[in-house]
């Protein structure tokens, strides 16, 4: 049996009947769902649907959380992320991710990408070098900051630190990237360079995006899942969501018809 | 619409739109009235005013674009609204040729109304009335099927035109047996004929509009299903 997926590609994760709560208060209910591999899937739905903690609990983030417990199957390769196999530190070097706020370290451009490879171990200052570059090159930053290399994070533009938070993330050569409203806080030049980039990265990453907005959804994403009141209320294909929803709640939501 | 927008502009903006184009149907439907009648009752003053107020219709096409192009810039519709503003798009360019069909139809009462009446094209003349009002009656439930969202009648429109094809071949037969009669009836039975063949016409952009309207309820396409290579058909049920 598989979860929902709307275009049958291979899931690279999978939830089945993902149920999230917070105390008694349940955050997400009972969600199955399939994320196709090097696609990009976004969620949508209004504040306090459920979107930001199914994301979150695809990489254990959750669990940081008092109270936060979980019902269901979370797989990934089709295997559970709860697993021996995989501890939490290992799931979220393949499963990245990237915050609303960009929040870089208070060091050198180099140290903050350079930060992930030291923690897991890597020594040899040429590899370090080489992924620093490597992972820059695949956040577009690369050519922007080569030469201040040494230069405080804090010192770039808020795109440049988010797209610095993404070099970060890819850094550890993950497999999977969420990103929760990754562009929300930057102006529409930014933001663009941020949708290109998603472009890019799906090529190699599959992603799991959180947005409140629809166009950003409609514009980068392959696969839509509008969440409401902690329920998957529908899931398909972009073009299906925007164009043609089947649930009057996705159409109202869409449309602009909340509230 | 079960619940309306959030933004009450928008919701206004969704609303007149809407109001346009039925106004703008509203006076196609008049035009194509008055050209008939203009037709039959030899009227050439009818047949003049019908010519004028076509202008009104192409201006009325022009705003409706612009408003059509306004909302898709600044709203970026989605789901029904998407779907609503590229159906209006649509119609409205079905309108304006049902315009300009009424125009047609008018000039060729202007040629008969300078041309002595015959009996023999009084046969008919009747049927072009049925066939009139057969055509306007389309237009009218395709506009209604597009107001009420109701596919249920969009289909009786589709199925209409049969009637129609089939009352153009009558009333093309009939002109062409007078005409063989006696060749003194050609020229009004041309004109007759044309006149017709405006009115069948007529009757194929109100299919269009039908399906415009199924399209814009149900999402899907249903134009065009013959010229479809198999599998291509939308999936839909």
């Amino acid at each position: 049996m598989t979860s929902p997926n709307a275009n049958g590609a291979t899931p690279k994760m999978e939830t089945r009947g993902l149920t999230i709560r917070y105390g008694a208060k349940v955050a997400v209910k009972s969600v199955s769902m399939s994320l196709p591999e090097r696609q990009v899937t976004a969620l949508i739905g209004p504040s306090g649907c459920g979107k930001s903690t199914f994301l979150r609990a695809l990489n254990r983030m959750n669990e940081l959380i008092p109270g936060a417990g979980s019902d269901g199957e979370i797989l990934l390769d089709g295997r559970s992320i709860y697993e021996s196999h995989l501890d939490a530190v290992e799931l979220r070097r393949r499963v990245g991710m990237v915050f609303q706020k960009s929040n870089p370290f208070p060091k050198s451009i180099f140290e903050n990408v350079a930060y992930g490879l030291k923690v897991g171990g890597m020594t040899d200052r040429k590899a370090v070098a080489e992924r620093v570059e490597g992972s820059l090159r695949g956040a577009a930053l690369w050519d922007e900051v080569k030469d201040r290399m040494s230069e405080s994070a804090l010192a770039l533009s808020g795109g440049q630190q988010q797209r610095l938070c993404i070099a970060r993330a890819l850094a550890v050569e993950p497999e999977v990237v969420l990103m929760d409203e990754p562009a929300s806080a930057l102006d529409p030049i930014a933001t663009a360079k941020i949708e290109d980039l998603i472009h890019e990265l799906k090529l190699r990453y599959t992603i799991v995006i959180v947005t409140h907005n629809m166009q950003q959804a409609a514009r980068v994403s392959d696969q839509t899942a509008f969440f409401y009141m902690g329920d998957l209320i529908e899931i398909g294909s972009t073009e299906q969501i925007f164009t043609n929803p089947k649930e009057e709640r996705t159409e109202d939501y869409v449309t602009g018809k909340f509230g | 619409m079960p619940t309306t927008h959030t933004d009450k502009a928008y919701e206004r903006e969704l609303t007149e739109l809407r109001d346009r184009l039925l106004e703008m149907g509203g006076l196609v439907e008049t035009a194509i009235a008055s050209s008939v009648r203009a037709v039959i009752e030899r009227d050439a003053e009818l047949a003049e005013r019908v010519k004028i107020g076509d202008r009104e219709i192409n201006r009325m096409e022009v705003d409706i674009d612009g408003a059509c192009r306004r909302i898709l810039a600044l709203r970026q519709p989605a789901a029904s609204d998407l779907r609503f503003i590229t159906t209006a798009l649509k119609i409205v360019t079905d309108l304006e040729r049902m315009g300009d069909l009424a125009v047609n139809v008018a000039e060729r009462a202007t040629e008969m109304a300078h041309t002595p009446a015959q009996p023999a094209t009084l046969s008919p003349m009747h049927d072009l009335a049925n066939l009139a009002d057969l055509s306007e009656a389309q237009l009218k439930r395709a506009l209604d099927a597009f107001v009420t969202r109701d596919v249920d009648k969009a289909e009786q429109v589709l199925h209409g035109d049969e009637l129609l094809d089939a009352l153009y071949l009558k009333i093309f037969n009939a002109l062409l047996a007078i005409m063989m009669e006696d060749s003194r009836n050609i020229r009004r039975a041309t004109s007759l004929m044309f006149a017709a063949k405006h009115l069948e016409r007529f009757g194929d952009h109100a299919t269009n509009l039908a399906e415009m309207v199924v399209y814009m309820v149900r999402g899907t396409d249903i134009r065009h299903p013959r010229s479809r290579t198999p599998g291509d058909a939308d999936a839909e049920h």
